[in-house]
């Protein structure tokens, strides 16, 4: 499995981990393209049904990435995204899927170098894990 | 102290159950009865609402079947100030699907009293109808006979429905009025219980002779608890066991037509549309072609696994148990057992007894500043 180069898919809130993922780009920092960015107003909005349908597509891993608590600029909507999160991970382990292939992490608009630092260790973790079940079998 | 009443019933425990609700159906106060009924061109039982007290004579509520959990036919009767009360007699689980309903304002307690009988479970719909070409009535008393001994509700070599068999909460928490039939004496009455003032003040004015819980309720209710509780646990293994990769979850669906009966079916699948039978899903005809060009081959129609399991992400917290979904299923898929199962470890996570208390938010409608930062980082 050298030639596995893993899908991720990232969905960023606007305000922190998207402005972070620009800030990181301006300032000419790398991080590996297997990252698929989806900027969203608010990780308050990411509802579980994107994490599976990312999941189920055959992405290899899936990232929400949000403002620090205390940061939301819709005051609480990071709060919210952590249940789901909580919630995903007590659903999908339950089906084979490795729980290290879902993350949520805060990473504040200033944190370019941060960014940069998370997509490299989480594209690494998920080319240790492998490919997806989804993208190696037919799902129905 | 709980106030309790006596129901006579020594004409059988249907003629009794009738003549108390007879009775409550008197009362200036209450302007129907929502409660089981045999129809007359049919032998099935279906809520109905009864305003006249003659047509209580159909009255079932304990017949081994409940073709619809009546938790959402409760909600269309209190959604709204309706001016009059009505009285429900709901199942366990149903009681408790509307609990979850009434959590997310789609119905209402008031101008409802929840009268709640001791649960001994039912059939899977599609069982239940040979049984009932016997009779309904001669069914029901056959099945109570199987429930009270040692047959668990086996007939005739058909058991209980599994959803039913691995119900661990059998006892009408939530009502207001708790007739008791487990420990009891059958042959002739049973308690009627008053757990909450609007259930003590409506069986003051019924004319009862008073009385206590039998001495062997506590005990009739936790050997039945625990004989389910096992039930239970081997259930959720067995079905773990066929789920827990994604390829296996994939054949255990193999047959869904994505009929969404399910959904249907589900007393706390909550959203009045449900996306998926929104534009969201309604592709261009280029966008299959592109997937089946990307994977090599896509069942049609598509998105059967991500349909349950996005179902499971939304009400996976208020499942209830209640295995309607099983009796929706076309083909005959063990949906309950794959819901109760999945569903387990998500109420586990957030501590979250759906149907217990109306004073317990859904999980996923609050949080707290510091909680669950374990799944927090890429550590």
């Amino acid at each position: 499995m050298n030639d596995f180069e893993p899908t991720v898919i990232a969905f960023v809130c606007n305000w922190c981990t998207y402005t972070a993922a620009d800030l990181a780009g301006t300032s000419r920092l790398s991080y590996p393209p297997n990252v698929r960015l989806v900027r969203v107003m608010c990780t308050g909005m990411v509802d579980p049904q994107y994490v599976l349908k990312a999941l189920l597509e055959g992405a290899d891993g899936v990232l929400v990435s949000g403002c620090h608590p205390g940061d939301c600029h819709y005051i609480n909507g990071n709060y919210k995204a952590r249940r789901r999160i909580k919630l995903l991970k007590a659903l999908l382990p339950q089906f084979g899927f490795a729980p290290q292939r879902l993350r949520l992490t805060w990473i504040g608009a200033s944190d370019g170098i941060e960014f940069a630092h998370v997509m490299q260790e989480l594209v690494d973790q998920v080319r240790e894990l492998g490919p997806s079940e989804a993208k190696t079998k037919m799902v129905l | 102290m709980a106030k309790t009443a006596m129901i006579p019933v020594d004409n059988g425990l249907l003629a009794g159950l009738r003549e108390f609700l007879r009775q409550v159906l008197a009362r200036p106060e209450i302007a129907a009865v929502l409660v089981p009924c045999q129809l007359p061109m049919k032998a099935m039982v279906m809520p109905t609402l009864v305003s006249d007290p003659e047509q209580l004579s159909a009255a079932n509520p304990l017949a081994p079947v409940f073709p619809l959990n009546g938790a959402r036919v409760v909600t269309r009767l209190t959604r709204k100030e309706a001016g009059r009360t009505v009285v429900a007699v709901l199942r366990a689980c149903e009681i408790r699907a509307f609990i979850e309903l009434v959590k997310l304002k789609q119905g209402r307690r008031e101008e409802l009293i929840i009268v709640g009988i001791d649960c001994l479970g039912a059939y899977a719909t599609k069982d239940f109808l040979p049984l009932a070409d016997q009779g309904i009535e001669e069914l029901t008393g056959r099945f109570l006979q199987s429930a009270m001994g040692e047959k668990e509700g086996e007939l005739d070599g058909i058991g209980l429905a599994p959803a039913c068999q691995a119900c661990v909460n059998p006892v009408p928490d939530g009502a207001d009025l708790i007739i008791g039939l487990l420990g009891a004496d059958t042959g002739r009455a049973l308690p009627v219980t008053a757990a909450t003032e609007k259930g003590e003040s409506l069986l003051e004015n019924l004319d009862l002779p008073g009385g206590k819980a039998p001495e062997g309720r506590e005990a009739a209710v936790a050997a039945l608890v625990e004989r389910r509780m096992a039930r239970r646990k081997a259930m959720i293994d067995a079905t773990r066991a066929l789920t827990d990769s994604l390829e296996k979850l994939t054949a255990y669906l193999g047959a869904c037509v994505n009929c969404y009966n399910c959904r249907v079916a589900c007393p706390v699948c909550y959203c009045r549309e449900c996306v998926f039978v929104t534009d969201v899903f309604d592709h261009e005809p280029c966008q299959y072609l592109g997937w089946a060009h990307r994977k090599g081959a896509v069942k049609m129609p598509t998105d059967t696994v991500f349909y349950h399991l996005t179902r499971l992400a939304h009400m996976g917290t208020a499942c209830v148990g209640c295995g309607q979904c099983s009796n929706a299923c076309p083909n005959g898929i063990p949906l309950a057992e794959l819901f109760i199962t999945a569903s387990a470890p998500l109420q586990e996570a957030f501590d979250y007894h759906p149907g217990r208390s109306l004073d317990e938010k859904p999980p996923l409608a609050e949080f707290r500043e510091k909680e669950f930062e374990e799944v927090v980082g890429i550590k």
